[in-house]
């Protein structure tokens, strides 16, 4: 119910915005929002901050650049009924591979394995030219068509990336509440009890992280279409970093607030230049981050909560008197 | 044979290197459970302030010791101003050490721009020396950089393991509350640490402006490879962190040279090894 209560006006968005903002701030905060969504994901009900998502969001984006049309002849162009499953379950089977090895670990151990395996990976496209074509990665990668132009037009790309947002916001909601996401949350909780049971925790963590990777790569596809391109820096430290912003911005607790801090980062992006010199942007992403660390460790929905319940209680006593 | 000789000489240079930043990083982790991820920053702060200074010194030496005074400066701030009220919320204190590492980065990069810098280096560091035994010239600075990372190395080991600081440290990393209740100023000790680490990181920046070079970057580079050091050799072991360095160091150098499009992969499959046999590291302790 409360879905629809924000769906209604992001459906009704294109009638008021232009492409400027459709494209690029409302349109690029969603896929943004989409890979954050999964860290939030993971750090909301596994406990486990991952630095890997860029990382998956990757992997299904080179597939689709790698086994669709692009630029610089590459890759086995297949059939999109085949490219787009072929690279969510790569990104799936990523994520699960990255869950096994961290499996073992938990808090900062996890930061700290998950961020190795991300430059790893960024290292290994940037030499690798028979898969990743190396530095320069792919390019060219258009869009499926759609009648006289393609899916990657302003209004076709936004509705569709409000699709698959609306699909992974209530896929989260489902997961969790599955015996399987419960088991998850219970790895969280108190994984010694859970062995104690004689319940496994390596199944629970290598879902949660291929459960993560399906929800990760549907962004990274969005991005490759939305950019046409793919290579090295998509899954350089920069994105990595942007991502983590993202999910901190918006709250690490809060699944949903991924698109939250995803919308502040894309204004603070485009209208940083307006409020200091536009070289300084790491700059002021850096002081907005640590402030909210500082201030809000929970994020902005968390504040915003708290500013909702105290507001409600005003009331409640005013009423009382 | 002499391209082997070449790559092991550059693989311990390169393990040198990670090792002075790896165990700054290493003693933090040990002691505080605090992931500094602003090392790599400290690192680089350090090589930019020791090219200043020799820069307009001359004085190769007083540059090294200036970066390590001023990054210790640095990491002492960041423990006393941000870090330090955080204490025990390990999780906020690594995000909020990336955002400082990001604002550092920054900082930098608008003082000393975008270019890449090599440290001058005095005339006896300067040029080559021929190794007779294996027959290959080799860079001198490199040399010495390799002697420095031992020596620095055994008077950390000394200094941890026989002075009465170092055993005051020792106990932190093993009962912290203990050491609090017996009335020693953890709190101090921390920012002493800090200071240390930094000290280690900023000199270790020169010498890589020296034997290799600094340029925006250089910070995370040496941020990753301590992270991967560390995990693989052992959080908050001064000799944990010189095995990792050494396996890192050569393993990068090897694949560089013998399989150079997969070099990046070796370092991880490393990592991924030690992690499934010895989740702490080859010589750190299991969490209790």
């Amino acid at each position: 119910m409360r879905l629809l209560f924000v769906l209604l006006p992001l459906v009704l968005v294109p009638l008021i915005a232009n492409d400027f903002w459709l494209s690029q701030v409302i349109t690029r905060a969603l896929i943004l929002g989409i890979i954050a969504l999964s860290l939030c994901f993971l750090a909301t009900y596994l406990g486990v901050v991952s630095f890997a998502q860029v990382t998956l969001a990757g992997v299904a984006g080179y597939a689709i650049a790698y086994f669709g049309p692009n630029t610089v002849g590459l890759g086995i162009p297949l059939p999109l009924i085949v490219t787009i499953p072929l690279a969510l379950i790569l990104a799936m089977l990523a994520g699960a591979m990255i869950g096994y090895v961290a499996r073992r670990s938990r808090g900062i151990y996890a930061i700290m394995i998950t961020l190795a395996i991300g430059v790893a990976f960024f290292y290994f496209t940037r030499q690798n030219y028979v898969l990743f074509n190396g530095f320069t990665g792919f390019s060219g990668v258009i869009p499926p068509a759609l009648g006289d132009g393609n899916w990657g037009d302003a209004v076709p790309l936004y509705y569709l990336t409000l699709l698959v947002a609306t699909i992974c916001v209530v896929l989260v909601q489902g997961f969790v509440r599955s015996p399987l996401g419960l088991a998850v949350q219970a790895v969280r909780d108190a994984p010694g009890r859970l062995l104690a049971l004689g319940i496994p925790t390596t199944l629970p963590i290598v879902a949660a992280f291929a459960f993560s990777g399906l929800i990760a790569g549907s962004g990274g596809i969005l991005n490759v279409w939305y950019q046409e391109r793919v290579s090295s820096f998509s899954v350089g430290i920069g994105p990595i970093i942007d991502i983590l912003i993202i999910a901190v911005i918006g709250g690490l607790r809060h699944p949903t607030g991924a698109f939250v801090g995803a919308i502040v980062y894309v204004v603070l992006d485009i209208f940083a230049i307006d409020l200091i010199d536009r070289d300084r942007f790491n700059l002021l992403i850096g002081i907005v981050l640590l402030l909210i660390i500082i201030a809000a460790p929970n994020g902005l929905s968390q504040l915003a909560i708290d500013w909702a319940k105290k507001l409600r209680g005003g009331a409640a006593t005013s009423r009382k008197t | 044979m002499t391209l082997f000789f070449v790559v092991t000489l550059n693989g311990l240079t390169l393990a040198a290197l990670y090792f002075l930043a790896a165990s700054g990083f290493s003693l933090i982790f040990g002691l505080m459970r605090t992931v500094n991820m602003a090392h790599g920053a400290l690192l680089l702060l350090g090589g930019y302030v020791g090219w200043s200074v020799v820069d307009a010194t001359g004085l190769w030496a007083l540059g090294v010791l200036v970066a390590g005074l001023s990054a210790a400066f640095a990491g002492a701030m960041v423990q006393i101003g941000i870090l330090g009220w955080m204490q025990g919320d390990e999780l906020r204190q690594t995000l909020a050490s990336i955002a400082i590492s990001i604002i550092l980065a920054d900082l930098m990069l608008w003082i000393w721009g975008g270019t890449t810098y090599q440290v001058r280096t005095p005339d006896w560091l300067a040029g080559g020396t021929r190794i007779e035994m294996l027959g290959i010239g080799y860079a001198t600075v490199r040399l010495y950089l390799i002697g420095f990372a031992l020596a620095v190395g055994l008077a950390l080991w000394l200094f941890i393991q026989k002075t009465r600081v170092g055993a005051v440290i020792r106990a932190g990393v093993d009962d912290q509350d203990m050491l609090r209740a017996l009335g020693y100023p953890i709190n101090k000790i921390f920012i002493l640490v800090f200071a240390m680490g930094g000290m280690l990181a900023g000199m270790a920046g020169v010498i890589a402006g020296s034997a290799l070079s600094i340029a925006p970057g250089t910070d995370l580079q040496f941020l990753l490879s301590s992270l991967v050091v560390v995990i693989v050799g052992g959080m908050g072991s001064v000799g944990g962190a010189a095995l990792g360095a050494l396996l890192i160091g050569l393993a990068e150098q090897y694949g560089l040279a013998y399989a150079p499009t997969y070099a990046a992969v070796v370092t991880f499959v490393i990592m991924v090894f030690v992690l499934a046999v010895r989740p702490q590291g080859l010589l750190g302790r299991a969490e209790v």
